[in-house]
């Protein structure tokens, strides 16, 4: 209701302003010449400094934006390769602000400084070969050390020797509105897996027939090791989805129909990254906000907020659906130690399908035929998969 | 075609007209580009109410998520907006459809559309299009794509709301979301109109501009604006038809059961039967056209930005070549760039490589147009005149807006910030602001050529100067929540604690979005009732060199009364040394001994 308090406001300031300057046109009947909607030189004059205070709204704005949001900027990255990313971004927002401030000062600044009058003649100043080749070149020069670091950082970011290297392999698997993730157990090797297997507990439709699937463990909470390469290989079973965990300046979408890859190493376990002097503010300064809501709320009668401790998050940042604003899952980075704690308490998808199955074939009778092809297909796997053990 | 042939034929046909000048041939079914121009400009207008209206609503529920709203309840009704509370798919339709009619229907087909129409056949010299008949198809090809896409506004299950990207299989499944239902086909039914309507109108203004041009109108004495309408339309003949086949070949996966983009699917609780396509092939169709339209978008902007700020700064343009050879630099690599916007859409990391190479190389000739911006405004007589101010705010936004472009088209620091708000304030500076700058500095330049009238100055001056605070205000900060990693589309970002400290930012984000969208109406209503009541004009207000202002004030067909004025100089000759008045249009012999300054 405020807001269309607020509307109705607008549009009446807007009429009265309306008014206004149909007065001031009232003002100037009977000057009578034809172009009176043309600039005159008193125009040309107010305008200029107009310019030239437009050019100190920019500064002020843009220094004010510096303390009152640059904090709100993701800064520590807790990934190797996000040291690299940092300081390309930095380096690159050094350079912008010097163009900016530059370029915005001579263009406000001309508006201002030449604003027209009656008694002055423009300089005829049609080219200048030497000018074009000095703001043609000074960019290529600066451009292209900016592409030889970002090509650099980009190849070592992007291009893992899955063999050489020692890696950990995780799938991270999507759909709407919600994240897993598959560990490749022992092997490191994922099973192979396709949407035509997804039966029950086994969502992510891994082929539990391929030896490779055995020791896989699936988790709705994501858990990696500090100091260890982890290399995610994503799917995504239903739309594009992406794969966004900002603090590790780690991205990549999640496309149906083919597996996409993304590799980082996490520096900073969740307990190191939240004791961060920085990390310690922010949190204070939301739980501040929330204090806020949470006081609305209960004013309501609802209940209030709970209070929020910092976690690192994987987001979907790729538009999938009604809830893509509600698809998130928790990561936590965990000492080597505890990793390994948590991955060996986790049962396999082999181990938590089996019960399932036994359930869900017992009062059947084993020989049961089973109508769709997938299914059956499915319930062979095991058979042999049992076999197998 | 000799010019005294053609004027002839053009007479006598003339001739014939004059007595069935109906009503409908004159206002509705015209085939006279000035009239086309005109529907252009007043349909984009409108289709231009209805995209920034939405972003008023979106950015409502952003500053204050979940909130009842009377707006809402009215705009939106109980289906999408239940007690006056915005749902979240009728959050993704408004995105969607305001993305859709912003891009496509006001600043390609409004912008473009209005001006090289009005433009091209006055600057060169000649007497319409060359076939006024494709010219009338072409504009009700986008008048019945626009209404189709209004109408699709008012199906069941609501309108396309799988983002203006429409990505599959997000935009080929129902399942997925219902917008993907009748909504999505009216949108591409709609889309596919819109391209042949596009591709009619860029045909005509290559063959115009290559054919039709008057005596001593030589391409290097084109004003700026014609080469820029005219390269638009040839990167409009190369990269549309792409759109076209992507469309196409979606409506084929939607409704024939084929498997260009699909593949393993998994959906409701079924598995479907596509398989073998990759959602990544539409991604390359799709921006093949996607980023050539952004200059598509702009070319035309910057062309009048040209024209305007030479003529008021009653100075040459500086490096008038220079501004060509970079509006085809542009046009080359603007068709090789697609690639940065898939980055990390799992395509092979060595495409990357390369096409952030290609990308970084685009800001040079940018960096040429600006550079050569500011220096025509140094040791200018610059009159400020309201289509003065939003020239010069073009050129302000487009560098802030350009800027920001090294960081995305980076492809190591475009991973962070890919999807997030910094890259909805990028391209809002860079090409939404800057184009809609383009088109308004276009309308208050030639408005009096379009209806014989001027605009009120001063209320064009409030107009600039409280929207170039307000566009400032809106995509300034959104920087900041994007550096912070807020992902875009989001209806709400309440379920992410992380992101609560960004709140007050996106109130702030809104009042001045709100502010900046109510004065707007200040421009409607001193563009319509200046139609009517406005000051009556002279031949030339703005005492520029330029062809079309030596036609009379009324409007005629064929545009001249007597024979089309031959051209003997390049455009910019203002302010030049040895004449009495400070322009020298292009139609005025050279005098004796008077040397040509530019090269």
């Amino acid at each position: 209701m405020t807001s269309l308090l607020v509307i109705i406001v607008l549009v009446l300031l807007a009429i009265a302003l309306w008014q206004l300057t149909k007065i001031f046109d009232l003002t100037q009947v009977g000057q009578g010449a034809n172009n009176v909607q043309v600039a005159t030189d008193k125009d040309n004059n107010v305008q200029g400094y107009l310019m030239f205070g437009f050019l100190a709204f920019i500064y002020i704005f843009t220094i004010y934006g510096l303390f009152a949001w640059g904090h709100l900027v993701l800064d520590n990255p807790a990934s190797e390769h996000g040291k690299d990313v940092d300081r390309l971004m930095n380096i690159t927002w050094v350079l912008i602000f010097i163009v900016q401030a530059i370029t915005q000062v001579l263009l406000h600044y001309f508006a201002f400084k030449y604003r027209g009058n009656k008694d002055r003649k423009a300089l005829y100043f049609a080219d200048n070969d030497r000018l074009e080749f000095i703001w043609s070149v000074i960019p290529a020069v600066v451009l292209a050390g900016l592409i030889l670091y970002g090509l650099y950082a980009w190849t070592n970011i992007m291009f893992v020797n899955e063999k050489e290297e020692d890696v950990i392999v995780i799938e991270l698997y999507a759909k709407q509105f919600a994240w897993e993730a598959r560990y490749s157990g022992e092997d490191n090797v994922l099973g192979k897996a396709n949407v035509r297997y997804i039966e029950g507990v086994n969502t992510l439709g891994v082929d539990l027939a391929d030896p490779n699937a055995q020791d896989d463990k699936v988790v709705t909470e994501l858990h990696i090791p500090k100091g260890k390469k982890v290399l995610f290989k994503m799917r995504s079973q239903d739309v594009l989805h992406s794969a966004y965990m900002p603090h590790f300046r780690a991205q990549m979408n999640c496309v149906p129909g083919m597996v996409t890859q993304f590799a980082f190493t996490p520096t900073q376990t969740t307990e190191e990254y939240r004791g961060s002097k920085k990390m310690t503010e922010k949190v204070a300064n939301i739980n501040k906000e929330r204090a806020k809501r949470s006081a609305v709320l209960v004013a309501k009668g609802e209940s209030p907020l709970d209070p929020y401790t910092f976690d690192y998050l994987l987001l979907c940042n790729k538009i999938c659906g009604a809830s893509h604003y509600n698809m998130q899952m928790k990561i936590v980075v965990d000492t080597p130690e505890d990793y390994k704690k948590w991955l060996s308490e986790k049962p396999t998808l082999v181990e938590s399908v089996k019960p399932e199955k036994a359930s869900a074939e017992e009062p059947q009778g084993p020989s049961s035929p089973v109508a769709k092809d997938t299914i059956a297909v499915a319930v062979d796997t095991t058979k042999v998969v049992a076999a197998v053990k | 075609m000799s010019d005294h042939g053609h004027d002839h034929h053009e007479h006598d046909h003339e001739h014939e007209h004059h007595h069935k000048d109906t009503f409908i041939t004159k206002y509705i079914f015209s085939i006279d580009h000035k009239m086309i121009a005109k529907q252009y400009l007043i349909t984009g207008i409108i289709m231009g109410i209805i995209g920034v209206g939405m972003s008023m609503l979106f950015r409502m529920q952003l500053a204050w998520p979940e909130e009842s709203f009377g707006v809402f309840k009215f705009f939106l009704g109980e289906q999408y907006a239940p007690g006056g509370v915005m749902k979240n798919d009728a959050y993704l339709s408004l995105v969607t459809i305001h993305g859709t009619i912003m891009v496509f229907f006001v600043l390609t087909a409004g912008l473009s559309g209005t001006f090289s129409n009005l433009l091209i056949p006055l600057q060169i010299g000649a007497r319409d299009m060359a076939s006024g008949f494709m010219n009338m198809i072409s504009y009700w090809l986008f008048f019945l794509s626009s209404v189709i896409m209004v109408s699709s506004l008012f199906v069941e299950s609501g309108p396309a709301s799988a983002g203006w990207t429409i990505y599959p299989p997000l935009s080929a499944l129902p399942q997925a979301i219902p917008g993907s239902g009748t909504g999505m086909t009216l949108w591409l039914v709609s889309m596919a109109i819109f391209i042949a309507s596009s591709l009619m109108g860029s045909l005509n203004y290559v063959v115009t501009v290559i054919n039709l041009r008057t005596k001593g109108m030589s391409m290097t004495r084109l004003p700026l604006t014609i080469w820029a309408f005219f390269i638009t339309a040839v990167i409009g003949i190369v990269s549309f038809p792409v759109l076209l086949s992507a469309a196409l070949l979606l409506i084929m996966d939607r409704s024939f059961g084929t498997s260009f983009f699909l593949s393993d699917i998994y959906i409701a609780g079924e598995v479907l039967h596509y398989q073998g396509g990759s959602p990544v092939l539409f991604e390359h169709l799709f921006w093949f056209l996607g980023h050539p339209e952004v200059y598509i978008v702009l070319l035309p902007a910057l062309g009048i930005t040209s024209e305007i700020i030479a003529t008021n700064s009653r100075k040459p343009i500086f490096g008038y070549r220079a501004m060509i050879a970079s509006i085809l630099a542009i046009a080359f690599l603007s068709t090789i760039v697609w690639g940065h916007h898939m980055f990390i859409s799992g395509m092979n990391p060595f495409l990357g490589s390369v096409f952030t190479f290609t990308t970084l190389l685009i800001a040079i000739p940018s960096a040429v147009k600006a550079f050569n911006y500011i220096t025509t405004l140094w040791k200018g007589n610059l009159q400020m005149n309201p289509a003065m101010l939003f020239s010069i705010g073009l050129v302000s936004t487009f560098i802030s807006g350009g800027l920001t472009g090294i960081i995305l088209g980076d492809s190591t620091l475009d991973i962070n910030v890919h999807d997030t708000y910094f890259v909805v304030a990028h391209f809002h500076l860079v090409m939404g602001i800057s184009a809609l700058y383009g088109m308004f500095a276009g309308i208050y330049h030639w408005f009096p050529r379009m209806f014989g009238r001027m605009l009120n100055k001063n209320l064009g001056y409030i107009h600039f100067w409280v929207t170039a605070v307000c566009a400032y205000g809106v995509f300034f900060p959104m920087h900041f929540i994007g550096m912070a990693g807020l992902p875009r589309r989001y209806y709400t970002n309440t379920n992410f604690p992380l992101f609560d400290d960004l709140q007050n930012v996106n109130v702030l984000i809104t009042i001045f979005a709100l502010v900046g969208g109510a004065f707007q109406l200040v421009f409607l209503y001193n563009f319509f009732s200046s139609i009517f009541y406005g000051k009556k004009t002279v031949q030339n207000p703005w005492r520029s060199n330029t062809l079309e202002w030596t036609a009379p004030v009324e409007h005629m067909h064929g545009n001249w009364p007597g024979e089309i004025p031959e051209v003997h100089r390049w455009p910019y000759d203002y302010s030049k040394p040895g004449h009495d008045e400070d322009f020298v249009p292009q139609h005025i012999p050279m005098k004796e001994g008077e040397e040509v300054l530019n090269h």
